[in-house]
């Protein structure tokens, strides 16, 4: 999994009908002590995350386990707000 | 499967019902010399590691498998722990 900071939200009208009534953000990766790297994505959000919070995000087809996607077209799902990161090596 | 270092540890306390009472830890992949490679990740740990430990860890759906038959939304899981490792 990675970590990543909401820096936005999406808006699609039209769309997969299995990605209707999900809330999509926009994140950018960081690396554990908070400095921002690599490109930004498109996360479905199944945790009430928002602009500004760090977050956890599940890639490829383990974030069709998140909590109810089920056979839904993602990739990407924000499965946890992060509170803290300790790295003490 | 990939080596890694365990450098730290993730909290999050609203998250994924299913990733309740799982540990999230940060991994550093590293290189057959021991030096790191490439980013650090967050993984799950179905082992009991702990920071500063040799681990190996699966990528993908499989990291869900150990706590089967629960099926938790992650996609990096520690998976073993190296007491040695040495290359011929």
């Amino acid at each position: 999994m990675l970590l990543a900071k909401i820096v936005g939200t999406v808006v699609a009208t039209r769309k997969d009908p299995r990605l209707v009534s999900n809330k999509l953000l926009v994140a950018r990766p960081v690396d554990p002590r908070g400095k921002a790297e690599g490109t930004y994505l498109v996360a479905v959000d199944t945790v009430d995350a928002g602009v500004g919070e760090t977050v956890l995000i599940v890639s490829g087809s383990s974030a069709r386990m998140a909590s109810g996607m089920k056979d839904c077209p993602v990739d990407a799902a924000i499965v946890g707000i992060i509170d803290a990161v300790e790295i003490t090596d | 499967m990939q080596i890694a270092k365990v450098i730290g540890a993730v909290v999050a306390t609203q998250k994924d019902d299913n990733l309740v009472g799982i540990k999230l830890l940060v991994v550093q992949p590293l290189t057959p010399d021991r030096q790191p490679a490439g980013r650090p990740l967050v993984a799950v740990d179905a082992v009991g590691a702990g920071v500063g430990e040799h681990v190996f860890f699966v990528r993908g759906k499989e990291a869900s498998f150990p706590f089967h038959p629960a099926e938790p939304p992650v996609d990096a899981g520690i998976v073993g722990i190296i007491d040695h490792w040495d290359l011929g």
